[in-house]
């Protein structure tokens, strides 16, 4: 039964007088295409996504993005606050980066229907390489597995909080899962070949002695037929590549996007001071001019709009915010971090970051449904086509992230300064800030006061004294 | 020292009388008004006097920063603030600026220049340790039995990322240090920060700067050393709370030095 089913799943390496395109080719072919095709609209589709955000100007040196994508994204420098995490994590990152280069050959042999296509040219450099991979293979499935126990039977408190909902929580489970599945994959076809190779089997070329299997392999599958072994072979390739499939197509749904988008993240991280909001130049040319001081601005357009300063939902943050938020893996360091989350308020920097995101893709799935009922009111019936400039769902990141989180954040940057990627989860609770206080004159009613009182007083408390009072009693 | 009182002359002063002081201390609203940190503002007066530095303030020409008023999200106000602080500065041509409020520190040092405000800013631990290694003050060594812990506040830790200055004001005076657990970058706020300072915390199991006191307590000083007047009084705050403000000081880094050479 095996062998019939091995021929079905796979070119037999051993009949030369195949025809030219066997069934597990075909296979094979149609599920790269869908993958691929697949890939290819859900990532153009994230990106749509964060291009309906605001553009940013680049600032700061090129030198400062190289350096921030090799030391922060390549070289993990940030994951390395924390060591045991960050080790382990390094195992399965480095597994995943080395492992692309066998996927090379993965890819030739089937879609040629050849069998290890690199190992005779390559030699004693393919036993290198593939025992290479064996090794950081064990140590991935070793970091899988404390990842799994870290997640599922100790109480870390990052893992647990409130917007670790059913499905966060299980989105992490089923990576780590796969990530199983993946590697018992390579293992089975690594570890069979080595036997089949040891019985002669025709069409089984020399690997050498791959470092793990060769030891491996033996134990487990030594003494089973030779049908069994092929079987196993070549499942355990099919389970590798499937897996490898498995996470194209699943990323984009998945907290686990990280592995592509941290890299695009620390290179367009923002480079300015950390201390440096965002400046507001309509407001300041207002202010100016007010003031009678810097040159002449001309007046700010047509005024047919009341102009919205602040952001309210995806389309007033700007393109880094929402890469950020597609680049975030949950891992809820921020949220260790921030001293009102410590301190039992409700805001958590993750949350923040999570809500963009969850509201980006909704607004995304809208769009995309063409619907007109999400066009703007007034424009819905001269309007003919739903587009990101009429959209209007009557809804925003305010009934995602609620005024009480907003209040809660002191600036200190412990989230910025925790983020293993560069992600900033502050700037955009400021720029939500700013909107409830310019654009809906509301926020805490204690800070009413401090305006008025820095307006008429130029400082935050109501202060009768002179300004230079103290000196009185210097001595 | 006190036999002859010290005179502090604003920028408007020192201009009548055609005299351009070496550096301009930006005094701020916290060390204009509380109470408790005019103490520390006095006693950067005396550091200064102490070792020769040349200074100005700006008095009653002064208006905060508007650190407060951006961070809560009113920009139009941090705008009219910060303007018209630049036009004052400008005024007096003013190059150099030291402040013991790192918020006014961080505003002044990052936010200005795009508004059209640009000078070198130095946080007064910067300018101590600058002072301690030249020479030009000697800081009388402290009592070695006395335990002493240090809070880093946000915005010159992790915002500014001077780790190092006041830790090299800590060493010169010869006390009995202890790091707390939380430190540098890891520092924890003390609450304060991004206008909590003049509104209430929002819902939640505690405060913050009831969580950082739990902290400092832990280690058991005798003084937190700090060096900003809104952490400074964020962390009496918290000692009060805990009833143990007979037992533990809150100081500014300032504070210490002028009490070890009894100036």
């Amino acid at each position: 039964m095996c062998a019939d089913f091995t021929e079905w799943l796979y070119i037999s390496p051993q009949n030369d007088n195949a025809p030219p395109m066997e069934v597990g080719q075909i296979v094979f072919i149609i599920i790269l295409a869908l993958t691929f095709g697949f890939a290819f609209f859900k990532y153009r589709e994230i990106i749509n996504t964060i291009l309906l955000a605001k553009k940013v100007d680049l600032e700061g040196p090129v030198s400062s993005r190289f350096k921030n994508l090799f030391l922060v994204a390549f070289g993990q420098k940030k994951m390395f606050k924390n060591f045991l995490p960050a080790i382990f994590h390094l195992f399965i990152y480095v597994a995943f980066l080395i492992t692309q280069i066998k996927l090379i050959e993965i890819i030739i042999d089937g879609v040629a229907g050849s069998h290890r296509i690199l190992a005779e040219p390559l030699g004693g450099f393919y036993t290198f390489v593939v025992s290479f991979i064996e090794i950081l293979s064990v140590l991935a499935f070793v970091a899988t597995l404390v990842f799994l126990y870290r997640r599922n039977l100790l109480t870390i408190p990052r893992f647990n909080k409130a917007e670790m909902t059913r499905w966060p929580k299980l989105d992490a489970n089923i990576i780590l899962l796969a990530e199983l599945v993946l590697l018992v994959g390579i293992f089975s076809y690594n570890g069979a070949d080595i036997v089949l190779q040891q019985m002669g089997v025709a069409g089984y070329p020399d690997t050498g002695a791959l470092v793990v299997s060769s030891v491996m392999g033996p134990l487990l599958f030594g003494g089973f037929d030779q049908s069994t072994l092929i079987f196993i072979e070549k499942a355990g390739w099919w389970i590798h590549i499937l897996a490898v499939f498995g996470f194209i197509v699943y990323l984009p749904y998945s907290k686990h996007l990280h592995i592509f988008f941290a890299f695009p993240n620390t290179w367009f991280a923002k480079l300015r001071p950390r201390g440096r909001m965002e400046n507001m130049p309509e407001i300041m040319n207002e202010v100016k001019s007010m003031m009678g001081i810097g040159e002449a601005e001309e007046p700010a357009g047509d005024m047919e709009d009341i102009p919205e300063f602040g952001a309210k939902d995806i389309f007033d943050m700007d393109r880094i915010n929402l890469l950020g938020a597609f680049s975030c893996t949950e891992c809820g360091r921020c949220t260790a971090a921030c001293p009102a989350s410590i301190t039992g308020k409700k805001l958590s920097p993750r949350k923040i970051v999570m809500d963009i995101r969850d509201r980006a893709e909704e607004v995304s799935a809208k769009l995309k449904s063409g619907d007109k009922k999400y066009i703007r009111e007034d424009k819905r019936e001269e309007d003919e086509k739903l587009t990101p400039e009429n959209f209007d769902d009557g809804r925003s990141l305010f009934d995602y992230i609620s005024s009480e989180e907003l209040h809660a954040c002191t600036t200190c940057n412990a989230c910025v300064e925790a983020c293993p990627i560069l992600i900033d989860p502050m700037e955009p609770i400021l720029k939500m800030r700013r909107y409830e206080i310019l654009t809906l004159s509301s926020g805490p009613s204690d800070w009413m006061p401090m305006f008025t009182s820095l307006e008429n007083n130029a400082s935050p408390w109501q202060m009768s004294d002179e300004r230079d009072k103290w000196k009185e009693d210097l001595d | 020292m006190s036999e002859k009182k010290l005179f502090v002359k604003t920028m408007a002063e020192l201009a009548a009388e055609g005299k351009t002081p070496e550096i301009l201390f930006w005094v701020g609203c916290a060390g204009s008004f509380d109470a408790r940190a005019q103490k520390i503002t006095r006693a950067f007066c005396k550091v200064l006097h102490n070792a020769g530095v040349s200074f100005g303030i700006l008095g009653t020409e002064e208006s905060c920063t508007g650190d407060p008023a951006r961070r809560a999200g009113n920009e139009f106000v941090f705008q009219m603030l910060a303007l018209q602080n630049i036009q004052t500065l400008n005024a007096y041509e003013v190059e150099k600026i030291v402040t013991a409020c790192p918020h006014c520190f961080n505003t002044i040092k990052n936010e200005y220049p795009e508004l059209g405000g640009n000078y070198e800013v130095l946080h007064h631990t910067q300018l101590l340790r600058k002072l301690i290694e030249e020479g030009r003050i000697k800081v009388a060594p402290g009592d070695k039995d006395t335990k002493i812990t240090y809070h880093d506040s946000c915005y010159l830790g992790r915002v500014n990322n001077e780790y190092e200055a006041p830790r090299k004001v800590i060493d010169s005076l010869n006390m009995d240090f202890k790091e707390l657990k939380r430190s540098r970058a890891n520092g924890l706020c003390c609450g304060a920060g991004g206008a909590q300072m003049f509104k209430e915390d929002e819902p939640g199991d505690k405060r913050v700067n009831t969580e950082r006191v739990e902290e400092a307590l832990g280690e058991d000083p005798n003084i937190i050393l700090a060096n900003c007047p809104f952490c400074i009084t964020m962390l009496s705050d918290g000692l009060k709370e805990k009833d143990k403000q007979e037992d533990v000081m809150v100081y500014d880094l300032t504070e210490l030095i002028v009490k070890n050479n009894n100036w």
